[in-house]
C-alpha cells in the first residue's frame, strides 16, 4: 500500500470508530435533559430514576468518545502535515474554539453533573446537565464549522506561496455549508439516541423485566424518533441535498449515479455504477424524480459525471454511490417504522404489539449504520479534494510518514480500539442488566 | 503579536505540566503508597473530579498551537510522528483505566485497571519529558521545514540521533522525578492517615532525585544548546526564571518536612512553571531550533499564522480562556479539603 492510502485508512478508521461515541453522546443529553425537566416538573422521581439510568450509559460512552476523540485533533498535525501547514491558520480556529469553549464546558460540569445530585439540589442538577448538552452541542458546531470550511471553503484569500490566509472570520462561522449539515448531523444524533433509548425499553418490556421504565424509554424513544426521523428527510436532508447541486454538482451526479447530464433526471433506487461503462447496471429508477427533488421542477436538467473533467470525478463512485444510497434508504425505512410505531403507541397498543416491540429492539444497530453511510458519503463526495477547489488530497499528506510507520500505528490502533470496544459493549451490557431500578440518587 | 501567542500557547502547555502533572504523578505512586482497595480509591477519588478537565489543557493547548502556530504544529507532529502515536494510546489506556476501573467489582478487574493507569501514567511523565528534551536539543530540519526521527539511533545526542539519546533520556528521567514528586505532594495534601503518610515520604525521597537531575540536565542543556547561553546573556533579566524554579524546588523540601502540605504542593507548581519559563524564554525567539542549519530553525516569525486570524483570534480566545478559568476555580474550589470516600 502507498503511504497515501495508509494515512487516509488511518484517517478514516480512527474518526469512524470515534464517533460511535458522540453520536449517541449528543443525542443523549438532550434526552436526559427531556427526562430531568419531565422530573422537575411533574415532581416523579420515576423519571429521575430513568435519568440515572441513561447517565452511567452516557458515562461509558463519552469516556470512549474523550478518549478517541483526542488522536483526531492529533492526526490533523501527524499523518496531514502539509494541510495543516496550510490551512492550519484557518481551520486552526474553529479546532481552538472547539477546545476553549466546548471541552473546559463539558469536562467541569460533567463531573457536576455526575457526582454532584445529592448536593446540588434538582434545580442546579437540571442546569448541569443543561451544560453538559449545550458543551457537547457547541463542540458538535466548531467540528461541523471546521468540515464545512473543507466541503466549501469560505472567508479565506490565497498568499503568495500557496498559503491559505483567513481573510473573514464571520465568513469561516456564518459559511452556508454549516447551516443543513450541522441539523442534519445534530438531528442524526438524536435518532441514534432515540432509536437505542427504544430498543432498550422495547427488550426490558419482551423480557418482562423493569417494564415501567420499558414503557417509558419506548413512548420517549418513539416520539423523539418520529420527529427526528422525518426532520432527517426533510428538511435538513433536502436543505443538504439542495446545498450539494450547487456547491457540489460532481458529487451530486457521483452520488446519483447519473452519468449523463438530462432533462428531466430519473431518481435511481437502485442499481451498480459500472465505471467501464459509464453507466448504472440494473437501475431501479423513478423518472423525472431527481429534478423535481434538486431543482422543483420535473423537467430541470441536472449534470451528469460526463459533464466535469475526469480528474474532478470523486475517485470511488461506487463506494460512494453506495453509501449515500444505504444512507437515503436507511432512513426511508426509520421514518416508516417509527411512524408505525408512533401510531399504535397514539392507539395505546405499542406496549403490548410484541411483533413492534422486536422491530424496535432489532433496529439498533441501523441509525449507527446510517450515520456511518451519511459521513463516508461526505467525506468520499469531497474527493478528490481535501479542501473542496483548493488542495487535492495527495498534496496533504505528511511528506516524511513513510507508509511503515504509517501501517505500525494502524495497527496498533485498530487493536487498541477492538479490546476498546470489546470493554465497551460488556460495560453497557452490565448497566442494561442491572437496570434502571438499582440507581439510587448518589 | 506573535510574541503575545508565543506566551499564551507556552502558558497553556505550561499550565498542562502543573495540572495534568500531579494526577500523572498521583499514577505513578499509585500502587505503593495505596495497598488496599479503600487507599486505591482514595488516590483515585483525588484526582476522580479533575484529571479530564486538566487533560483538556492539552488538546485547547494543542489547539491554539495550531491556529497560531501551524506551521510548527504540522512539522513537530509529523516529524515526532511514532512517539506522539504513542502518547495518544497512552493516554486511552490511561483514561479508560480510572474511568472503568469501578464499574465491575472483580479480584482480577480492579488490579488490572491500577496497574495499567500507573504504568501509562509513568510513561507518559516520560514520554513529555523526552519531547521537552528534543525540543531544546533541536531536530534535524530540512529547507521546508520539516524533519522525521526515529526513536533511536545511536544515543549519541548529534545530528544522527534520534528522539532517544543520552541528553534526551535525561530530560525525561528529571520529567519523571519532578512528577512523581508533584504528584506525590497533591496526594498527601489530599488525604490523611497511611496513604498521607506514605505519599509524603514518597515526596521526600524523590525530592533527592528532583535536585540531582536538574542539577544535570541544567548543565547538559546549555552544552547542548548554546542559543541557551546567548538568550540569558542578552537579557540578563531572564534568570529570575531559573531562581525561582530553584526557591520553588527549595521550599518543596523544606515546607514539606513542616508539614505545610498546601505550600509544599505550590512550590512544585512553581518549581515546574519556572522551569518551563526558562527553556521557553532561552529558545526565544526559536520554537523548534535546527540541529543542523541553523536557518532552516523554525521561529515564532517564521512558523506562526498570518497577522488577522491572530488579531482576531485574541477576542474570542481571552473571554473564551477567563470563562474556562471560571470553570476552574469552581471546579477545585467545591472539591477543596481532604479526600471523603
Amino acid at each position: 500500500m502507498d503511504a497515501l492510502t495508509v494515512h487516509r485508512l488511518h484517517f478514516a478508521f480512527t474518526v469512524t470508530f470515534h464517533y460511535l461515541f458522540p453520536q449517541l453522546t449528543m443525542g443523549l443529553a438532550l434526552l436526559i435533559l427531556v427526562l430531568k425537566t419531565m422530573a422537575l416538573r411533574t415532581g416523579n422521581e420515576h423519571y429521575n430514576h430513568a435519568a440515572r439510568f441513561w447517565t452511567k450509559i452516557f458515562a461509558v460512552n463519552f469516556a470512549m468518545g474523550v478518549v478517541t476523540g483526542i488522536p483526531m485533533e492529533f492526526q490533523f498535525g501527524t499523518n496531514w502535515a502539509r494541510f495543516s501547514k496550510a490551512a492550519g491558520g484557518v481551520i486552526g480556529q474553529t479546532l481552538a474554539m472547539e477546545g476553549v469553549f466546548s471541552f473546559f464546558l463539558e469536562s467541569s460540569f460533567l463531573g457536576v453533573f455526575l457526582f454532584g445530585e445529592k448536593r446540588l439540589g434538582p434545580k442546579a442538577h437540571w442546569f448541569a446537565a443543561f451544560l453538559v448538552f449545550l458543551g457537547s452541542w457547541l463542540s458538535g458546531f466548531f467540528i461541523i464549522a471546521t468540515d464545512a470550511w473543507m466541503q466549501h471553503p469560505t472567508g479565506y484569500s490565497l498568499g503568495p506561496n500557496g498559503e491559505i490566509l483567513l481573510r473573514s472570520f464571520w465568513g469561516l462561522l456564518l459559511n452556508p455549508w454549516i447551516f443543513w449539515q450541522y441539523l442534519h448531523n445534530m438531528i442524526g444524533s438524536v435518532v441514534t439516541a432515540s432509536f437505542v433509548m427504544a430498543s432498550i425499553g422495547a427488550f426490558y418490556l419482551l423480557t418482562h423485566r423493569q417494564e415501567e421504565f420499558g414503557r417509558t424509554f419506548v413512548r420517549l424513544g418513539v416520539i423523539a424518533g418520529t420527529i427526528a426521523a422525518c426532520l432527517m428527510i426533510f428538511p435538513t436532508g433536502d436543505g443538504q441535498g439542495k446545498n450539494l447541486a450547487y456547491m457540489q454538482p460532481t458529487t451530486l451526479a457521483a452520488m446519483e449515479g447519473l452519468f449523463e447530464t438530462a432533462d428531466g433526471a430519473p431518481l435511481a433506487i437502485l442499481g451498480q455504477p459500472d465505471m467501464e461503462q459509464r453507466k448504472l447496471d440494473n437501475p431501479l429508477e423513478v423518472p423525472r424524480a431527481l429534478s423535481f427533488l434538486t431543482y422543483q421542477r420535473w423537467g430541470a436538467r441536472v449534470q451528469g459525471l460526463n459533464a466535469f473533467p475526469r480528474d474532478r470525478w470523486p475517485d470511488n463512485i461506487p463506494l460512494l454511490y453506495y453509501s449515500y444510497h444505504i444512507m437515503v434508504g436507511l432512513g426511508t425505512i426509520f421514518v416508516g417504522a417509527m411512524a408505525l410505531a408512533a401510531f399504535t403507541l397514539w392507539r395505546g397498543t405499542l406496549y403490548t404489539q410484541r411483533p413492534l416491540l422486536w422491530m424496535l429492539m432489532l433496529m439498533l444497530p441501523f441509525p449507527y449504520i446510517a450515520t456511518t453511510a451519511g459521513w463516508v458519503t461526505a467525506e468520499m463526495g469531497r474527493q478528490p479534494w481535501l479542501i473542496y477547489g483548493i488542495m487535492r488530497t495527495p498534496a496533504g499528506v505528511s511528506p516524511h510518514v513513510s507508509s511503515g510507520n504509517a501501517i505500525f500505528t494502524l495497527l496498533g490502533f485498530m487493536g487498541l480500539y477492538t479490546i476498546l470496544a470489546m470493554l465497551g459493549l460488556l460495560l453497557v451490557y452490565r448497566e442494561i442488566e442491572e437496570g434502571p431500578a438499582h440507581n439510587a440518587a448518589q | 503579536m506573535e510574541t503575545l501567542w508565543f506566551t499564551l500557547v507556552a502558558t497553556m502547555i505550561a499550565l498542562y505540566v502543573v495540572l495534568d502533572g500531579f494526577d500523572l504523578g498521583a499514577g505513578v505512586i499509585h500502587l505503593f503508597v495505596a495497598r488496599n482497595e479503600a487507599e486505591r480509591r482514595t488516590v483515585l477519588a483525588s484526582i476522580g473530579p479533575v484529571w479530564d478537565g486538566n487533560e483538556v489543557w492539552l488538546i485547547a493547548g494543542g489547539g491554539t498551537l495550531y491556529f497560531a502556530f501551524p506551521a510548527l504544529y504540522s512539522s513537530s507532529f509529523s516529524g515526532f510522528y511514532l512517539p506522539l502515536m504513542m502518547v495518544l494510546w497512552l493516554l486511552i489506556l490511561r483514561g479508560i483505566a480510572i474511568e472503568f476501573r469501578n464499574h465491575l467489582q472483580s479480584l482480577v478487574w480492579q488490579p488490572l485497571w491500577d496497574t495499567v493507569f500507573a504504568a501509562a501514567s509513568g510513561l507518559l511523565a516520560i514520554f513529555f519529558g523526552a519531547a521537552l528534551g528534543n525540543v531544546v536539543r533541536g531536530v534535524p530540519l530540512d529547507r521546508s521545514g520539516e524533519f522525521f526521527l526515529p526513536l533511536w539511533t545511536n544515543f549519541a545526542a548529534g545530528k544522527e540521533s534520534g528522539i532517544l539519546d543520552w541528553y534526551t533520556l535525561l530530560v525525561a528521567v528529571a520529567a519523571l522525578f519532578a512528577l512523581t514528586a508533584h504528584g506525590a505532594l497533591w496526594v498527601a495534601l489530599k488525604t490523611e492517615g497511611e496513604v498521607h503518610y506514605r505519599a509524603r515520604a514518597a515526596a521526600l525521597r524523590v525530592w533527592w532525585g528532583v535536585a540531582a537531575s536538574v542539577v544535570i540536565i541544567t548543565l547538559a542543556s546549555f552544552h547542548i544548546q548554546p542559543h541557551l547561553k546567548e538568550s540569558f546573556a542578552e537579557r540578563p533579566w531572564g534568570y529570575v526564571f531559573p531562581l525561582l524554579a530553584l526557591v520553588g524546588l527549595i521550599g518543596m523540601r523544606l515546607l514539606d518536612g513542616r508539614r505545610q502540605g498546601l505550600e509544599a504542593f505550590l512550590c512544585s507548581c512553581l518549581f515546574l512553571l519556572a522551569m518551563l519559563v526558562s527553556v521557553a524564554f532561552g529558545l526565544y525567539p526559536y520554537v523548534l531550533p535546527s540541529n543542523g542549519d541553523p536557518a532552516f530553525s523554525l521561529t515564532i516569525a517564521n512558523s506562526a499564522a498570518a497577522p488577522y486570524g491572530l488579531r482576531v483570534g485574541l477576542y474570542w480566545f481571552i473571554p473564551g480562556i477567563l470563562l474556562a478559568a471560571t470553570y476552574f476555580v469552581y471546579t477545585y474550589r467545591s472539591f477543596k479539603g481532604k479526600v471523603i470516600l
